[in-house]
């Protein structure tokens, strides 16, 4: 057993390249995600119905789908309509639009327990649409949510998992090439469970600070 | 219309539904007048102060700040939003549960409509919002997060932060009713101090010695009509309707209480 961790460390090198792949992966979708989210929140909440029921739609919709099926369609089935991606992009993608429905969703159910008149206030002060909701509305909106976006952007490392199966070089795929290359499966996987975990704590720190930028405010 | 006037109200009416909370409503409001608007609740006092800025729209009716219609340009033509900001940002208002923004330290929020709506340069705006800040009594507490004050002083940045604006007319909704009794008075010696240096103020009120004390006019409204209007000495003494008389009779123990206050703090 010590000897097969030993394997796994004389790895290192691909493990760790896997790992930043991953980080690289996870921030960028979560970072794209949240914004599309954030572009998406108003629309949910417009008065304009249809526009509301289209984002309403693209938003249940996403929910209702299994990620490793959805990233299939964008690398494997979008080709026969004419759109062909590598798996970087494909990758990036899926991640994003995937869970920009969740953030999406997340922001809006924020928007809905805050307070009326603060934002009524901006109306009154002046503010009208982009003005007002990067101003006034989105702030505490992202304070509010912070740590269900962190959680969120959890979901988003353990999901960039599945790119695997597009053959994107990141940790699961690297763990699983030292697995085949040396038959070291217990070790090589559990060494990606701790880098796993390891990340996450990263984020939870992250987390942490703006709970207390948060803290501050309530 | 008198070109006079800060504020000319004609015939607005506003429903909600079925339900008719406004029903033509007309009174001018000239420079450095203080008009609290008083009425049983419900009698679409908040309603009104709403039309005026236009958070809500009117039924029928036509709103003029300084002669200048709100909402609808000359023709009829509903203003967009980016005109309608404009207009605004001459009325501050003060909210009854307050409405400061969460996310800004008290000197941000007195600088973020100056800096962002009105476009004024940053030093200006900061030297203004700090003499405004030490003006209300609250001058140490800039840095500080709306959260964490006491709503008496909540109220003041309120009041502070529309006056940021340099509005030529402040509108108070309720500005006392969410306050515990003790911190009424501060809110309250703020607004009397405006009054005296003629900040032109429309005031919805529960505040019966305030308005007795400090109003130049008296509005009484009940059932969505302006019922009664006059000098608050001619409103208190001898008002000309059922309604108003039964009111008053309601608050009499709280102008009472209220003078007491105002003694105590004065």
């Amino acid at each position: 057993m010590i000897t097969d961790f030993g394997i796994v460390w004389s790895e290192r090198g691909l493990l760790l390249s896997g790992l930043a792949n991953t980080t690289i992966l996870s921030v960028l979708s979560a970072a794209a995600a949240l914004l599309l989210g954030t572009l998406l929140t108003p629309i949910l909440m417009s008065r304009q119905r249809w526009l509301a029921i289209s984002a309403r739609g693209f938003v249940d919709g996403m929910r209702c789908v299994p990620f490793l099926l959805f990233a299939y369609i964008v690398y494997y089935g979008l080709p026969s309509l004419g759109l062909r991606f590598d798996n970087w992009t494909s990758g990036l993608v899926a991640l994003t639009l995937y869970n920009a429905a969740y953030m999406a969703e997340i922001l809006r159910g924020a928007w809905a327990a805050q307070p009326r008149e603060p934002i009524e206030a901006g109306v009154a002060f002046g503010f009208a649409n982009l003005g007002l909701f990067r101003r006034i509305v989105l702030p505490p909106l992202l304070l509010a949510a912070g740590p269900v976006i962190g959680n969120q952007t959890i979901q988003i490392v353990k999901d960039s998992a599945f790119l695997t199966i597009i053959a994107l070089p990141e940790l699961t795929h690297a763990a699983s090439s030292i697995q085949s290359r040396h038959y070291v499966p217990f070790a090589a996987f559990i060494t990606a469970v701790f880098l796993y975990w390891g990340l996450c704590l990263v984020i939870e720190a992250g987390v942490g600070s703006i709970d207390r930028l948060a803290a501050a405010r309530r | 219309m008198d070109i006079g006037n800060v504020l000319d109200v004609a015939g607005v009416s506003k429903s909600f539904g079925e339900l008719r909370v406004l029903t033509d409503i007309s009174f001018q409001v000239a420079r450095g007048e203080t008009v609290c608007v008083l009425g049983p609740s419900g009698s679409g006092k908040s309603t009104l102060l709403r039309c005026i800025n236009w958070l809500e729209r009117p039924d029928a009716g036509q709103v003029y700040l300084n002669g200048a219609p709100i909402g609808v340009s000359g023709a009829g033509v509903v203003m967009t939003d980016r005109e309608l900001s404009r207009v605004r940002t001459g009325i501050g208002m003060v909210f009854q549960h307050f409405a400061l923004w969460p996310h800004l330290t008290v000197l941000q929020n007195l600088m973020e409509a100056p800096l962002h709506v009105q476009k004024r340069p940053k030093a200006e705006v900061r030297d203004e919002a700090l003499a405004l800040l030490a003006k209300v009594g609250l001058g140490d507490k800039r840095d500080v997060f709306p959260a964490k004050l006491s709503g008496g002083q909540k109220q003041r940045v309120g009041i502070a932060r529309a006056l940021a604006m340099r509005p030529d007319l402040l509108l108070f909704d309720e500005p006392t009713s969410a306050l515990d009794p003790e911190l009424v008075g501060e809110v309250l010696v703020v607004m009397r101090e405006l009054a005296r240096e003629g900040m032109t103020m429309v005031v919805v009120t529960h505040e019966m010695g305030f308005a007795r004390d400090v109003a130049t006019r008296v509005l009484f409204m009940d059932r969505g009509r302006v019922v009664e209007t006059g000098s608050p000495e001619h409103f208190f003494s001898a008002p000309e309707t059922e309604r108003a008389r039964s009111f008053i009779q309601r608050y009499a123990g709280d102008v009472a209480g209220i003078r007491q206050r105002s003694a105590i703090n004065s």
